[in-house]
């Protein structure tokens, strides 16, 4: 599938700001799965992006721009080829054993709640480490609600599983916290996901979690959608949780109150082409 | 030098010289309060005390009524009075703290100190005695504290920079005396109030410590445009607005030598300065006294928020 | 328990020759003259108390660190061993740190297990293959040091971090020759007043390529409100550098610069004394307010010297610790000088059985702690410490290390009853610059003050004393 990409995002600031530093990983690069035609970042106050590539092997922009504004829009386009792999996650960039993935952060600390629910997947799955995945995005799709209300960036996979609600970024916090619970190296993966139902126009990007299991290496679970990544799903940044992967972390000088202005199309190009 | 440290090293001699500021009002008000009432003691000196101070709004936030005790204890010790004298010492021990390197050690005890000792004051047990003895006490630690810098500061930008703090905050408390009392000061008002105000002139020249300096350089009694000139032109008075120009232009001068460079500071700061130099009084009383000065506050508040922008950030 | 070696009596009870003029002049004291001497000290201390009052608001001169006034006295034959003992350790620490974010040579030769050190917390993925200027980490060491005899030093932790203490090492000799002028003149003291010299040229000799002829170094302090505050301010006003504060910098292309009165300075080294944790918020912490964003990537860039380098904590936890002599063998192919304390690793099932059979001659500790703080010692310990520190083991096996309780050795100390034995360790600072690798002669005593305490932190009563090595 080709997958077109527009991505801006808008800050408002109340009263000019004297500055802004972002660092964004908002890049793709290529795997098995994937292949990067065309992309391109666009800051609409002049600064200079400068490339990095950060610990997990993600492509990292930092930028400094100077005030005073009273506005920063960062853009981001492009259009990526992708294939069904069934989930497997082949010729990405490595920069780590699997066994690093087993750390545990603040965001994905597992508490009794959580290593319970991993446990109880894993005596219904068997022993068996990929049944046992498929068993926990399975219960994690039918047990937590999608709800954007009552969690935020900082909530943690315990409060998230408490609340039994969450976004995305939430259930991929709880799915990977489980599989590390479990001895099984596991990530968070943000990107962006075409919906079939043939809605372009999203409120935000997409989370999911990748799992390594011993004879197939990485595998990507969806746990919001309740599948395996497929074709539909463009991935950006990798890191131990949503703060390792983050799509845009920043800090400014000054400027009273922020409001923040997201507007997200994924479509297939070639419809795109036609219209 | 860090801006940071520059802006302690600023902000310490301003609160440092608030706190004597507020020292001597809270003086000053007491001996005028105590006065008989026939000697003019009717008035409440203590709602004036307040708006001296410049805290009029925080204080009736607070209290319903001015008085001895209510006032005393919001400009001596409230911690809740961002600019009470407990608070101000307290303030600018930690920004000297925070630069600690940038300071000489007497500087450092002067202020160390101060704090220490303000501990052991006990407002609400005082007696009025004790009061006045700790008032003397804050003018005298402010007197430590300005002499160390003095004796004891390497005469660089760390030192012009406390300097600046202390005639900008200077200019600031004597310019809201005159601001709050200018009526007695017209020089229709003789006819007015009578020999009486006597001791309201007195009163203004001691909370900025020039009755001695008045009959020194007028040799006459006390007649309120000649403690208008004193405290606006006058530039041997230290606390006048000249004095206190002339030294701000002199501190930020040295600053621009030494950067080699110069910017908005520089010359908002002459050109103040060049209009006290070029004023008369009669001048002053014909155009407004009262405009005058509310006009120079304005100027030296833009100074403040323009040395602040081109050094201090 | 083994008796302690005395470092003035010896084993034997004959006084060794480092301390033979120290014991005569001991000898020819009149009486009450050391406690009016402890007296004068402490009044000294308690007016540089008075000026960083850095422990307390509440009662700066109550939260003084005891000093002793009888020093603390190594030969320079000790020193020459321990100084070539700390240069090689402090080599195989810098390697093995190098080591772990690139090559990971160490992990494919089966030197140190996997897991100690990805899923380690103070492990930095975030430094993983990144290019520190000159390739040095470690640039400050605090090497914890005890002796039990005549030959032996034995290192007990090897602090790699942001090690403190440095300060008073200088104040405590400053005191010391101001007080006993005529002691000094029976001696031939090397001097240490020399560090912030060797400190300053250290970090200069690491400033990054792009840095100017003259490179900037600036001291990165969390603020007043940390414990070692005066430490910073001290040492920032010795080196004659910026004591900046993370709101007093600033990134901007990759480069780091200080806002001063003249506008905005580059600033080519750090000399940070704050956490990996909260230096840099777009990297680490988000919540932190005292790290400058985008530090981490200036610093990946190349642009910025940080000493010590982000991520060192992976070579001074206690678990690596147990480590350290293959480690020293496989970096420099060279038995180890200075000892190590051999070490049960709880995380290994046949250790764990053995430190649960030994508990009560053992000394166990978390991998994670310092000052002392969470610590058993068995010998000490009655039957519901013992009982409960068990369970703790046996909850969470991998937070824990044991070890035979040591002697320390023991340096005359004047106390209530007079001057009697006081156990004590040694802290030696370690600078490494790009150039060579400096130690002042000399380093942090520390000392138990109580009675058969074998505990020197001064957290927990413990005290210290100035360190003299004699010059030969």
């Amino acid at each position: 599938m080709r997958i077109r990409i527009r991505h801006d995002t808008t800050y408002h600031y109340d009263v000019p700001v004297g500055g802004v530093i972002q660092m964004l990983r908002l890049t793709p690069r290529n795997h098995d799965g994937q292949f990067v035609v065309d992309w391109r970042i666009d800051v609409s106050e002049d600064c200079r992006l400068d490339a990095q590539e950060d610990a997990f092997g993600n492509i990292a922009h930092v930028f400094t721009a100077d005030g005073p504004f009273v506005a920063l829009t960062v853009l981001v386009e492009g259009e990526v080829e992708t294939q069904d792999t069934g989930g497997l996650i082949r010729g990405a960039v490595e920069r780590f054993p699997p066994s690093l993935y087993l750390r545990e952060t603040a965001l994905t600390a597992p508490d009794a709640a959580i290593a319970g629910f991993a446990a109880d997947a894993r005596a219904a799955a068997g022993a068996d480490p990929l049944a046992t995945l498929h068993e926990m995005l399975a219960r994690l799709h039918r047990d937590v609600v999608f709800d954007t209300d009552p969690t935020h960036a900082a909530t943690t996979a315990a409060e998230a599983f408490a609340l039994g609600r969450g976004v995305c970024q939430d259930l991929t916090h709880i799915f990977v916290a489980a599989a590390r619970a479990l001895g099984i190296p596991a990530r968070y993966v943000g990107g962006y996901f075409h919906r079939s139902d043939g809605v372009v126009a999203q409120d935000a990007g997409h989370a999911w979690a990748e799992a390594h299991v011993p004879a197939l290496g990485w595998v990507a679970f969806d746990p919001a959608n309740g599948i395996c990544a497929t074709e539909a799903h463009v991935r950006v940044a990798v890191g131990l949780d949503y703060l390792g992967a983050a799509p845009v972390r920043g800090a400014r000088d000054g400027g009273g109150a922020e409001s923040l202005a997201v507007r997200l199309l994924v479509d297939q190009a070639a419809r795109q082409v036609q219209s | 030098m860090l801006a940071r440290t520059a802006d302690n090293l600023y902000w310490v001699s301003r609160y440092v010289e608030r706190a004597e500021y507020l020292a001597r009002i809270l003086e000053a008000t007491q001996r005028l309060s105590a006065l008989p009432i026939a000697y003019g003691g009717t008035t409440n000196e203590w709602d004036s005390a307040v708006a001296t101070a410049g805290c009029a709004g925080a204080f009736f936030a607070a209290h319903k009524e001015a008085n001895e005790e209510s006032v005393t204890e919001f400009l001596a010790f409230s911690p809740d009075n961002p600019s009470s004298i407990r608070s101000c010492f307290e303030v600018a021990r930690s920004n000297a703290r925070a630069m600690r390197t940038a300071l000489t050690i007497e500087m450092w005890e002067a202020i160390n100190e101060t704090w220490l000792e303000l501990r052991r004051f006990q407002p609400s047990s005082m007696s009025r005695e004790e009061i006045a003895r700790f008032l003397r006490w804050v003018q005298e630690c402010s007197l430590r504290f300005d002499g160390s810098a003095y004796r004891t500061m390497l005469r660089n930008d760390a030192y012009w920079f406390s300097r600046l703090g202390v005639y900008l905050e200077r200019a600031d408390n004597t310019a809201r005396i005159l601001d709050v009392k200018y009526h007695m000061l017209l020089p229709a008002h003789e006819h007015v109030g009578g020999p009486l105000d006597y001791f309201q002139w007195a009163a203004i020249l001691r909370s900025v410590s020039a009755l001695t300096a008045y009959h020194w350089v007028y040799r006459e009694s006390v007649k309120p445009w000649l403690v208008a000139d004193l405290l606006i032109l006058n530039d041997q008075m230290p606390r006048s607005l000249a004095s206190c120009y002339e030294n701000i232009v002199r501190n930020l001068d040295s600053i621009a030598r030494a950067y080699g460079r110069q910017g908005p500071a520089q010359r908002q700061a002459r050109a103040v300065r060049t209009r006290l130099q070029n004023s008369r009084m009669d001048g002053i009383f014909q155009s407004g006294l009262h405009e005058f000065i509310g006009g120079f506050i304005a100027d030296n508040n833009r100074l403040g928020a323009a040395i602040a922008e081109q050094y201090l950030v | 328990m083994p008796a302690a070696f005395d470092e003035m009596r010896g084993s034997g009870g004959d006084l060794r020759p480092a301390y033979l003029q120290l014991a005569r002049w001991l000898g020819e004291l009149p009486p009450g003259f050391l406690p009016q001497r402890m007296r004068e000290a402490e009044l000294l201390f308690r007016r540089i108390g008075i000026t960083f009052a850095v422990y307390g608001e509440a009662d700066a001169s109550e939260r003084l660190i005891p000093f002793d006034v009888v020093p603390r006295i190594l030969a320079a034959s000790e020193w020459a061993t321990l100084t070539r003992g700390l240069e090689q350790r402090v080599k195989a620490l810098n390697a093995y740190v190098k080591d772990v974010y690139g090559k990971r040579e160490v992990l494919r030769a089966g030197i140190v297990p996997e897991d100690l050190v990805f899923q380690n917390p103070v492990f930095r993925p975030e430094m993983n293959a990144q290019r520190v200027p000159h390739d040095i980490y470690v640039f400050i060491a605090g090497v914890d040091v005890v002796r039990v005899d005549a030959d032996s030093f034995y290192v007990l932790e090897d602090n790699v971090r942001t090690p403190s203490g440095v300060s008073y090492m200088l104040e405590n000799r400053e005191v010391m020759m101001r007080l006993f002028p005529d002691l000094f003149a029976r001696h031939r003291v090397a001097p240490v007043e020399n560090y912030p010299d060797e400190l300053l040229a250290t970090l200069k000799s690491a400033a990054p390529a792009t840095a100017a002829a003259d490179p900037t170094v600036v001291l990165l302090t969390p603020g007043i409100y940390n414990s070692a505050y005066y430490e910073h301010s001290f040492l920032a006003d010795k080196l004659g550098v910026e004591l900046v504060e993370g709101r007093d910098l600033l990134v901007k292309g990759e480069i780091v610069y200080m806002r001063t009165t003249e506008g905005l300075k580059r600033v080519d080294v750090i000399y940070r004394r704050i956490d990996d944790d909260f230096l840099d918020p777009l990297a680490f912490r988000p919540d932190s307010a005292l790290g400058v964003p985008g530090l981490m990537s200036a610093y990946v860039a190349g642009n910025v010297t940080l000493a010590n380098a982000v991520g060192t904590g992976v070579a001074d936890d206690k678990a690596v610790y147990s480590y350290m002599p293959e480690i020293v063998r496989f970096y420099l192919g060279e038995e180890p000088i200075l000892k190590n304390v051999p070490t049960w690793r709880c995380r290994e099932p046949g250790h764990l059985a053995y430190v649960l059979a030994h508990l009560s001659e053992l000394v166990v500790k978390e991998v994670h702690g310092s000052g002392g703080y969470g610590m058993l010692i068995g010998p000490r310990a009655d039957k519901a410490t013992l009982a409960a520190f068990r369970a703790r083991l046996e909850r969470d096996p991998k937070g824990f290390i044991a070890q035979p309780t040591l002697a320390l050795s023991t340096v005359p100390t004047c106390v209530e009853e007079g001057i009697a034995p006081r156990h004590v360790d040694l802290r030696p600072f370690v600078l490494t610059g790009r150039d060579r690798v400096r130690i002042v002669p000399g380093g942090l005593t520390r000392v138990a003050l109580k009675k058969d305490s074998l505990v020197v932190n001064s957290s927990q009563g413990g005290g210290t004393k100035d360190t003299w090595v004699l010059d030969a």
